[in-house]
């Protein structure tokens, strides 16, 4: 176990070695390993990313969904209503129309009555003068008498 | 030129086996052995892992990719859990991620049977101790550069005045009194974390090739010894497994918290 000058040339090759790794070793392996970590945790996070927008997608196609149906369904509603109403416009309109042709009708034979009756009376006034000149034949001056016909028919 | 030298008897192939390559350089010695293995197999090592990481993707990596990225998350998630003073990634990560690797390619070295590895490293000359981290130089260098970056560190977070404060007033209190005792249990501690780093790394990978050498001369003694010999290397060598691993990683583990402590202030 003797001391000597080997001493100082292991020294100057461990010198030499530690630099040649630490400018030509280690710098590349370093790089090359978090160049992939890097990328790896990139890639981690990209499909993280992919599997929330995938999600968000899901539950905005699900609410796009339901939304459209409760649309639908207030559509078919208010359809349905409109049709109920239409109907029931319909009808009251037809109840009106019949109404008015009822009440028409019954004006046109109240009028017609009225005229049957204007002219009954007209004829029963006229046979009545008739049978009065037949029987009062020359007695009867029609035109002295129209006052008293006129008052008859009247009665009539 | 190899087979001249021989060993005659036990005690000769122990010391044969661990001896160094020594050459004089300028005024001093070096092991070349120590040196040129331990250079060569951490250039290899990190060589390997440069040239992943050169052409590592950020897509889908293939198998050897996969390993480097393996040892990387393994590095970093040690580091991140002890040095959370700062950013790790411009020295500390890197550093030890250098330390591992080395002194786990350095510490392999143990696996290869003595007496195979001369058969290469006898090609260049038949004194090759091949396990640079039971050399203490080796260790010891690492333990000292460490050292050096833990007052470094130290000093550029504290500043070169609150190093001093705390050198005096750490841990036992700023009292002028207590400063005696708090200079010394300094010291002791800033001697004792090279040490204690260096020599444990050693001890253990300096042991195992002991342990090795001394199986390998029971298996030249007959057929008992080689058939024992045989067996407790095999388990030895199972059990090294655990220790060369774990020892690599604990030499990481303590230059990381002393690099992290340095960033701590009292």
């Amino acid at each position: 176990m003797n001391m000597n000058l080997t001493l100082v040339a292991q020294a100057i090759t461990f010198a030499i070695f530690i630099w040649f790794s630490a400018k030509f070793v280690w710098p590349p392996l370093l790089a090359a390993i978090e160049t992939r970590q890097k990328t790896i945790a990139d890639g981690l996070s990209a499909a993280e990313r992919g599997r929330l927008e995938l999600e968000q997608a899901s539950k905005k196609s699900s609410d796009s969904l339901r939304e459209g149906k409760e649309k639908a369904a207030a559509m078919v509603a208010s359809a349905e209503k409109r049709a109920a109403e239409i109907v029931e416009e319909a009808k009251s309109a037809a109840r009106v129309e019949a109404e008015r042709i009822v009440e028409a009708a019954r004006g046109q034979v109240e009028q017609d009555i009225q005229r049957a009756r204007e002219e009954l009376r007209e004829q029963v006034a006229t046979l009545a003068v008739a049978g009065a000149e037949r029987i009062l034949r020359r007695e009867v001056d029609a035109k002295a008498h129209s006052e008293l016909l006129t008052g008859l028919k009247k009665e009539l | 030129m190899s087979t001249e030298h021989a060993p005659s008897n036990a005690t000769e192939y122990i010391q044969h086996h661990l001896s160094f390559n020594v050459q004089p350089v300028g005024n001093g010695m070096v092991h070349v052995d120590s040196v040129i293995t331990a250079f060569v197999i951490g250039a290899l090592a990190l060589g390997f892992i440069w040239w992943v990481a050169r052409g590592a993707t950020a897509g889908v990596p293939g198998k050897r990719q996969a390993f480097v990225e393996l040892l990387f998350d393994f590095i970093d998630d040690t580091v991140k859990g002890i040095f959370t003073h700062g950013d790790r990634h411009g020295f500390i990560a890197p550093a030890a991620l250098t330390v591992f690797v080395w002194v786990l390619m350095m510490n392999a070295l143990d696996f290869i049977p003595a007496d195979a590895a001369a058969k290469v490293t006898g090609l260049f000359s038949d004194e090759w101790r091949l396990v640079p981290t039971a050399d203490v130089n080796t260790t010891f260098a690492l333990a000292l550069a460490v050292w050096f970056l833990m007052i470094f560190y130290a000093i550029k977070v504290k500043g070169i005045g609150g190093w001093i404060h705390e050198i005096f007033c750490a841990p036992f209190g700023g009292h002028p009194l207590l400063w005696p005792a708090n200079f010394l249990f300094n010291v002791v501690e800033y001697v004792s974390k090279p040490l204690s780093h260096s020599l444990r790394l050693y001890g253990n990978m300096y042991a195992g090739e002991i342990i090795f050498l001394l199986l390998w001369v029971w298996a030249a003694t007959g057929l008992a010894g080689t058939v024992f010999g045989a067996i407790l290397g095999a388990g030895w060598a199972i059990f090294h497994i655990l220790i060369v691993v774990l020892q690599a990683y604990i030499f990481m583990t303590l230059t990381v918290v002393y690099l992290a402590m340095a960033h701590e202030g009292h």
